[in-house]
């Protein structure tokens, strides 16, 4: 009996040997976009879109891969050796953070190597409210009256996370505020958060699925998933202004040299920028930045966007001034009591 | 060992016990029956019913192409299939090895030992997790490995030994009692009438620790192909490469693929189920070995 069950599992790990040493070989065909939560819908349809054009045109059949996660969290696997040909993240700062942090994987000045600053969708933060508006929420003030409990993810490791902080930071200052009045604002509103989860898409589950909270402080595509898949349940509430998210891409140097893949990279992310790329980023609710088709799409509703710069010097300076270790948001934030 | 001193002891302990619970009011025994079942029923039959007809949801067709049909899906699957041996099968040469030295020898530090073999059973998934990025990332003291080619963390190697780190305790644990039950005796004589050791190992230890040693397996291998934490932070969440069962149940969850998620999940919870009734058919061969073999040896010795 002893015998067979050794005998067994030596078997099985002989095989299993042999498949990984057969999965192990990499031909330059395969490519690896590692991006931030909810980029899974868009990102699906561009792999299938681009490798059919790409066989098509080339005759060189790819196989895209992705990995999908909390934008702070995908960037610390990429420098920590996750190899990633691409990277499209939240924000540029988490990109930036794998040209300063990980070992010659980024080529310093990344942002100048595609068109709009290697910007070809923006996005930005928004409100997602229950079928209704029941708590009657129109802008940013109404978040903190009466007993409003809002979803939002942690600023720490998710780019929707520190979008939202931002943008809540940015509404006071650009109405004239200082920033004491700001922390004020943000301290009251983070109070109003049950839970902090760590991506974008963990929030829509908390807030969608399980029901939890009056207000979900959501990317702005995002927010229309949500309203098309619990169909019925939520609406979308624009506030009076809000922050202009960049989610810049990259192909990584260090890994695409590696593999031999920076040709394929380059063209992956040259497509977004085409008419094809730019009309499935407007169906999936992100801006594009082809002015024609962001015109087209009706879902994007006219709102007043404020840079990074009115807040910050830039992504890196915002990210060091409010999320790092003992930032604004470690000053003013204090988890719920009893939690 | 020392039944004569706890003998007179054990009479008082066990018929105290059983004479007041037939004394108890039938509405308290009764009562905290179904208290029992009840509990069960809401907190384990339930949600277990639940996953399957959620599973079902979209009709069998949907079911099957969710489980068989899907890339990443399927990928997941033949990983589970890989990572949960790799991981078993290492903690099953290390359980026997270990096992074997705290059970058949005395040595300094040998507390010490028993103690850090529970220890991942006490440290967090994720921070296992994260003790193999801190060592084998780019960036972590075995940078040299992925610096040529040779990833671990983000590949499976990383899964393996994540896996292998939280199911760590299950075999020599099970294991170390059945041996010390079991004693030297058979081995020794063995030895004596010329056996070599490898002989000595093959027809007499194996033999005598297989039912326990196959109980060990079974937990650990049911633990390692439902381990999620240490799993999703060496993971990279690579789709199709580095997605377990548990991960992948966990992303179609969230792309709001529900009846998809429960398929995989039903699957999760079938090998669950499985390795349940494996597991009661061997508990009771454990118990058989561990209660019958030390009398005659007692006697023997006294």
């Amino acid at each position: 009996m002893a015998k067979y069950l050794f005998l067994s599992l030596a078997t099985v790990a002989a095989l299993a040997t042999l498949t990984l040493t057969g999965c192990g070989k990499k031909s330059g065909n395969e490519i690896l976009n590692v991006s931030y939560d909810p980029t899974r819908e868009l990102y699906k349809e561009i792999n299938e879109k681009f490798a059919a054009k790409y066989e098509k045109e080339k005759g060189v059949k790819l196989e895209i891969n992705v990995s999908h996660g909390a934008s702070g969290s995908q960037a610390r696997s990429v420098i920590d050796g996750l190899k990633a040909d691409i990277v499209t993240l939240a924000l540029p700062s988490d990109t930036d953070s794998i040209r300063l942090k990980g070992n010659d994987l980024l080529a310093e000045g990344w942002e100048k190597r595609l068109p709009n600053d290697s910007l070809p969708y923006h996005s930005t933060i928004v409100f997602v409210v229950r079928k209704g508006n029941p708590k009657n929420i129109k802008d940013w003030d109404d978040l903190v009256k009466g007993d409003v409990k809002i979803i939002t993810p942690n600023p720490k490791t998710s780019g929707n996370g520190k979008l939202s902080f931002l943008a809540a930071w940015g509404y006071v200052i650009t109405n004239g505020k200082s920033e004491d009045e700001a922390k004020a604002f943000v301290k009251d509103l983070y109070e109003r958060v049950p839970v902090l989860d760590t991506g974008a898409r963990g929030s829509t589950v908390s807030f969608a699925k399980n029901e939890i909270g009056d207000v979900h402080l959501s990317w702005e595509n995002e927010a229309y998933y949500q309203v098309k898949e619990f169909e019925g349940k939520q609406e979308v509430v624009y506030p009076s202004t809000s922050i202009m998210a960049e989610p810049k891409v990259a192909w990584v140097d260090k890994v695409v040299e590696k593999k031999g893949t920076k040709e394929i990279a380059e063209a992956y992310l040259r497509y977004l920028y085409t008419d094809e790329g730019q009309e499935i980023i407007a169906k999936n609710f992100y801006r594009p930045y082809n002015e024609a088709i962001l015109k087209k799409a009706e879902w994007a509703k006219p709102i007043k966007l404020f840079k990074i710069t009115a807040i910050a010097q830039g992504w890196d300076d915002a990210s060091k001034k409010f999320f790092a270790e003992g930032g604004v948001f470690d000053q003013i934030y204090q988890k719920p009591a009893g939690k | 060992m020392s039944i004569k001193t706890q003998g007179p002891v054990k009479i008082d302990l066990a018929a105290s016990p059983a004479r007041r619970g037939h004394e108890d009011p039938l509405l308290v025994r009764w009562g905290l029956t179904l208290a029992a079942f009840g509990i069960v029923g809401v907190f384990i039959i339930i949600p277990l019913v639940h996953v399957f007809t959620e599973a079902f949801v979209g009709g069998v067709e949907r079911y099957y192409n969710a489980l068989f049909n899907d890339r990443d899906t399927f990928a997941a699957i033949k990983l589970t299939l890989i990572v949960a041996p790799g991981a078993v099968i290492a903690n099953t040469v290390f359980g026997i090895a270990a096992a074997w030295t705290i059970a058949r020898f005395r040595f300094p530090g040998r507390t010490l030992l028993v103690t850090l073999i529970d220890l991942p059973f006490s440290v967090s998934p994720v921070a296992a997790g994260l003790m193999f990025v801190l060592i084998f990332g780019a960036k972590g003291y075995l940078s040299w490995l992925p610096d040529n080619d040779f990833d671990v963390i983000n590949n499976w190697p990383g899964l393996i030994l994540a896996t292998a780190f939280v199911t760590f305790p299950f075999v020599a644990r099970e294991l170390i009692p059945v041996m010390e039950a079991i004693g030297s005796d058979e081995e020794l004589a063995a030895l004596s009438l010329g056996a070599s050791a490898r002989q000595m190992f093959a027809r007499i230890t194996l033999p005598n620790i297989k039912w326990g040693l196959l109980y060990g397996v079974i937990l650990c291998n049911a633990r390692a192909m439902g381990e999620f934490g240490a799993v999703y932070v060496v993971s990279g969440r690579y789709r199709g490469k580095t997605l377990t069962i548990p991960l992948r149940v966990e992303t179609l969850f969230q792309e709001n693929q529900i009846p998809e998620s429960f398929a995989l999940a039903s699957l999760l919870t079938f090998l669950a189920l499985i390795t349940l009734v494996v597991k009661a058919g061997l508990e009771r061969k454990v118990q058989a070995v561990t209660a019958s073999t030390p009398p005659p040896e007692g006697k023997e010795k006294a």
